[in-house]
């Protein structure tokens, strides 16, 4: 039935030449397509010619629309060919219109063709789609709207320059009213522009980069931006490329910033891990081996500043240890620890708490002396979290010869030293902490701080301080037995 | 860094070198240099508050409600559903967001954080209404979708927490602002405070840290295991009661309706791929996250001595994420991704977890294209859920030869020792012990990977 209609109806030989209007009028072609196929003109015999093609090698084909009988079947196409057509269509590839008709001719024929996903019209139509897709997501990524103060309305102007790859300005102009809905603006590419005044949207002519602002001082923000949340540990170049291509980068104002990102990462990166690492060879298994390798010790800049390494003292099976915070001015200068004027107070209360210093082994959480030179006099300077985190590889090392069964640590350094982590001196002294080779550790004050009160503050420090060594001591004789 | 000549400061690309010159200067520095914090500029703010949180991996705005600023009288913004990357850093992300700090003093010590008490870095504090104004800067300018705000703590929990929560009020009362919201919520604060900051953001996340607890315990001493989770217990229930009530009223309130998402440390500690997998599967099932990501840990500026630095585990983030798809998206069970791990508990690195678990069961193997199930078919190496859908669209039309199949795939070498078609057996592929080597890619382009 339908063979025989169509040979009545189709001009044998004529050859149909359609000229679109816009290179992205879906609606002309589904128009003249759907007049053509119900005709039955098959594919072979149209040409379609988009505004600029050359439509000289057609002179003689038929301009007019075919005009399809009354009685034609109306022409089929599935859901999945319409959504996928209304892309396709704004593609820049020339042959795109004519593989839509391709397909909707076959489509008559085999109505679930769509789904035959290795036949390559529809992979090509699914590959034009998808390239369309792209193209707008990426420019609803990349335009970069510019200030500019609008004289005439005396208000506030957003345009921006973007130059798309296929013909989908007018297909995005809903995004960008959505989402600028209250903001004038304007899109400019050399295919079109479109201005939004908050109430209506305008088309306008193919527009030049000239046209369009050539900068905007919030772009120094969103490069400080840009160039501060990349982390240079992480450079991974190809990544970034395949999401933003560098056809892109000309008229994104941060792009200018990579080569130079780029190039210094590595450094920034090695940099941040030669500051960080930490290469102690072995541990020492000797006091002596830890007393040499401490003057050696350049791990933090503490080791760098005109002092020498004060090494521990006492019996190396010390059931107490006492560590200190660091040595000062004079146990820089004799090489021993506690013989300042800290010392001589820690001595004071010891023997009040009948705790015999001879038979403890006393030594510092830092072992380099830490100062500020102020003329003739060094000032202590109180050593940081990361310098005692560092330096608690040789405090661990002498635990590890002296086991001591328990460990009084005095002030915050030394608490951090032991812990690693800072504790308030306050909360934590008095009672025993369980450190993990099964020896106790116990918190109090260092006596430099008594140093540095006066009246009754130091009459009240003092008999905490007291009370701790004799906790302390009391504590130590269950322990020994 | 500081100009030695003047002791400024002056303007530079990043501030992580400032800590080496502030470590060792005296109590005498300390006063000017304080004095220097206050008359900070927004840019040097922005600098230091961005870099501070650059650790964060996560920049999505995607699957949240949809909405847009059409018809509203001063509204700006609109949410589509998918997410959009307004650019990309040469690290490789996605810069969705602007993902700030809110201030970098905390007073936690946790040792992997950049922004710990005892860290040496640079310190610096936006006021909520400077975030709001920058924010909508860049959003009207087209730089990003929305804004991913988190914080160290200050004062206290609840107190920090507040702060997040004025800079989410500001931009949606004040401003009618419709873009993403992403706040990170403190697992310390009020519960009430978070509430309010699920009824702002599209999402809310809590970061788990560390899969291990003793992990955390050892590594972040301020934070607790079981607040974390139970922070992310109390969210999913709001979540819950949100999406139940919006079902009966139309216009209840919603509730970070892009759901909740955390954040794990990859590196930091000794914990196996294994436990990481299982840690992720078990905050998927009790907390109904969207997403768990995994950060390798990387170097930072003033690192803790606790630990060693080292180049970040990137492939081994990366091969966390692949098992996190294989779970999410390819049907495979937790215990299913554990068997592809090799003995050390941990996923292979040459070779990706689908493949290693394909070499690991080879008698599931050869799948028959024409007649396999979708389940059977997505576990075939270099299928992915989309050439699955076209081979079960096309087999309904035609019976797949080889051919048909390379169509449909990226790389048929991959695929073809684990499938049969009407014209392809792979009669001994299969079997071949040097398999794996044949199929693994080669060390040169691991290695551009890694760099």
């Amino acid at each position: 039935m339908r063979e025989a209609r169509s040979l009545q109806t189709m001009k044998l030989g004529t050859y149909y030449v359609v000229e679109l209007p816009e290179p992205d009028d879906f609606e002309f072609w589904r128009e003249r397509a759907r007049a053509l196929i119900q005709c039955d003109v098959p594919p072979d015999r149209i040409a379609w010619i988009e505004p600029g093609g050359s439509g000289d090698l057609f002179a003689h084909g038929e301009r007019r629309a075919p005009v399809p009988a009354g009685d034609a079947p109306p022409v089929r196409a599935n859901r999945r060919f319409v959504s996928l057509a209304k892309n396709a269509a704004l593609h820049s590839d020339p042959e795109r219109f004519a593989l839509l008709y391709r397909l909707l001719w076959r489509l008559q024929a085999n109505p679930r063709m769509m789904e035959d996903k290795a036949d390559p019209d529809v992979r090509r139509i699914e590959e034009l789609d998808k390239n369309v897709r792209r193209d707008s997501h990426k420019m609803h990524a990349f335009v970069r709207f510019r200030l500019v103060e609008d004289e005439e309305t005396d208000g506030e102007h957003y345009v921006a320059w973007f130059e798309p790859e296929h013909h989908i300005l007018r297909a995005n102009a809903g995004f960008f009213m959505r989402r600028f809905a209250n903001m004038r603006w304007s899109i400019l590419t050399p295919q079109g522009s479109l201005h939004w005044d908050t109430e209506t949207m305008r088309e306008g002519p193919p527009a030049e980069r000239a046209d369009a602002p050539g900068g905007d001082p919030m772009e120094d923000l969103w490069r400080t931006y840009y160039a501060s949340i990349f982390n240079p540990a992480r450079l991974k170049i190809g990544a970034m490329l395949k999401e933003m291509p560098r056809k892109y980068w000309k008229n994104m104002p941060e792009a200018a910033l990579i080569p130079e990102l780029v190039a210094g990462a590595q450094k920034r990166e090695s940099t941040m891990v030669e500051a960080g690492t930490l290469e102690f060879e072995e541990r020492p298994e000797t006091l002596a081996a830890i007393d040499k390798a401490i003057h050696a010790c350049r791990k933090c800049p503490i080791g760098e500043l005109d002092n020498q390494a004060v090494m521990g003292e006492g019996p190396q099976n010390a059931a107490l240890m006492i560590v200190g915070e660091q040595p000062g001015d004079q146990e820089d200068q004799s090489g021993r620890p506690f013989v300042g004027p800290a010392g001589q107070l820690l001595d004071v209360h010891l023997e009040k708490a009948g705790i015999d210093r001879q038979a403890a082994y006393v030594t510092n959480t830092v072992k380099h002396f830490k100062y500020v030179q102020r003329g003739k006099r060094r000032l202590h300077q109180s050593p940081g979290a990361k310098e005692i985190d560092t330096c608690r590889w040789w405090i661990e090392s002498e635990r590890a010869i002296v086991q001591p069964k328990l460990v009084l640590a005095m002030g915050a350094s030394a608490a951090r030293g032991m812990l690693g982590k800072t504790v308030s001196i306050s909360k934590a002294r008095g009672s025993p902490i369980a450190l993990e080779d099964g020896s106790e550790l116990w918190i109090t004050a260092h006596p430099s701080y008594l140093l540095r009160l006066e009246g009754p503050a130091r009459e009240e420090q003092a008999r905490l301080f007291d009370a701790d060594l004799a906790a302390v001591k009391e504590r130590l004789e269950e322990l020994v037995g | 860094m500081l100009n030695q000549s003047t002791g400024r400061r002056t303007r530079s690309v990043s501030y992580e070198f400032s800590a080496f010159f502030l470590r060792g200067l005296g109590k005498a520095y300390w006063r000017t240099y304080k004095e220097r914090m206050a008359s900070q500029t927004i840019l040097e703010k922005l600098a230091i508050l961005a870099d501070a949180a650059k650790y964060d991996a996560s920049c999505a705005s995607s699957g949240t409600a949809k909405k847009n600023s059409l018809g509203s009288a001063k509204g700006i913004g609109s949410t589509e559903g998918m997410g959009i990357c307004h650019a990309y850093a040469p690290d490789g992300r996605c810069i969705s967001l602007l993902k700030i700090l809110l201030t970098n003093h905390c007073v936690f010590d946790c040792h992997y954080c950049v922004n710990r008490k005892s860290s040496n870095v640079v310190r610096a504090r936006f006021t909520p209404q400077e975030v709001v104004d920058l924010t909508l800067a860049f959003y009207r300018r087209n730089y990003i979708e929305g804004l991913f705000l988190s914080s160290g703590i200050v004062k206290n929990s609840d107190h920090t927490m507040e702060q997040i929560v004025e800079v989410a009020r500001i931009l949606r009362e004040e401003h009618d602002f419709r873009g993403y919201i992403h706040l990170k919520t403190i697992p310390e604060a009020d519960a009430e405070i978070v509430h309010r900051a699920g009824l702002y953001a599209d999402r809310v996340s809590i970061n788990v840290e560390l899969p291990t607890d003793s992990g955390l315990t050892r590594l972040a001493p301020d934070k607790d295991a079981r607040q974390i989770e139970g922070a992310m217990g109390r969210v999913k229930a709001d979540l819950v009661e949100a999406k139940d009530a919006r079902k009966r009223f139309k216009h209840a309130p919603r509730f970070a309706p892009a759901g909740q998402s955390t954040q794990m440390i990859v590196g930091a500690d000794a914990a196996t791929d294994a436990d990481i997998v299982g840690k992720a599967s078990r905050l998927y099932d009790n907390f109904r996250l969207r997403r768990v990501y995994y950060s390798a840990f990387s170097p930072i500026p003033d690192a803790s001595a606790v630990l060693p630095l080292k180049r970040p585990p990137l492939i081994r983030e990366h091969r966390l994420y692949q098992s996190d798809w294989l779970m999410r998206f390819y049907g495979y069970k937790p215990t299913e991704v554990m068997q592809a791990t090799e003995a050390d508990g941990n996923l292979p690195l040459d070779i990706d977890p689908k493949l290693a678990w394909a070499l690991k069961f080879r008698d599931s193997f050869p799948v028959d294209v024409n007649r396999a199930t979708k389940e059977q078919l997505l576990r075939v190496p270099g299928l992915g859920v989309k050439a699955v859908q076209k081979i079960l669209a096309s087999r309904r039309h035609r019976t797949l030869r080889l051919d048909d199949v390379a169509r449909l795939t990226l790389s048929i070498t991959k695929v073809r020792p684990f499938i049969c078609t009407v014209d392809w057996r792979p009669v001994m592929l299969t079997d071949r012990a040097d398999l794996r080597t044949m199929l693994a890619p080669k060390t040169e382009q691991l290695e551009l990977f890694a760099a």
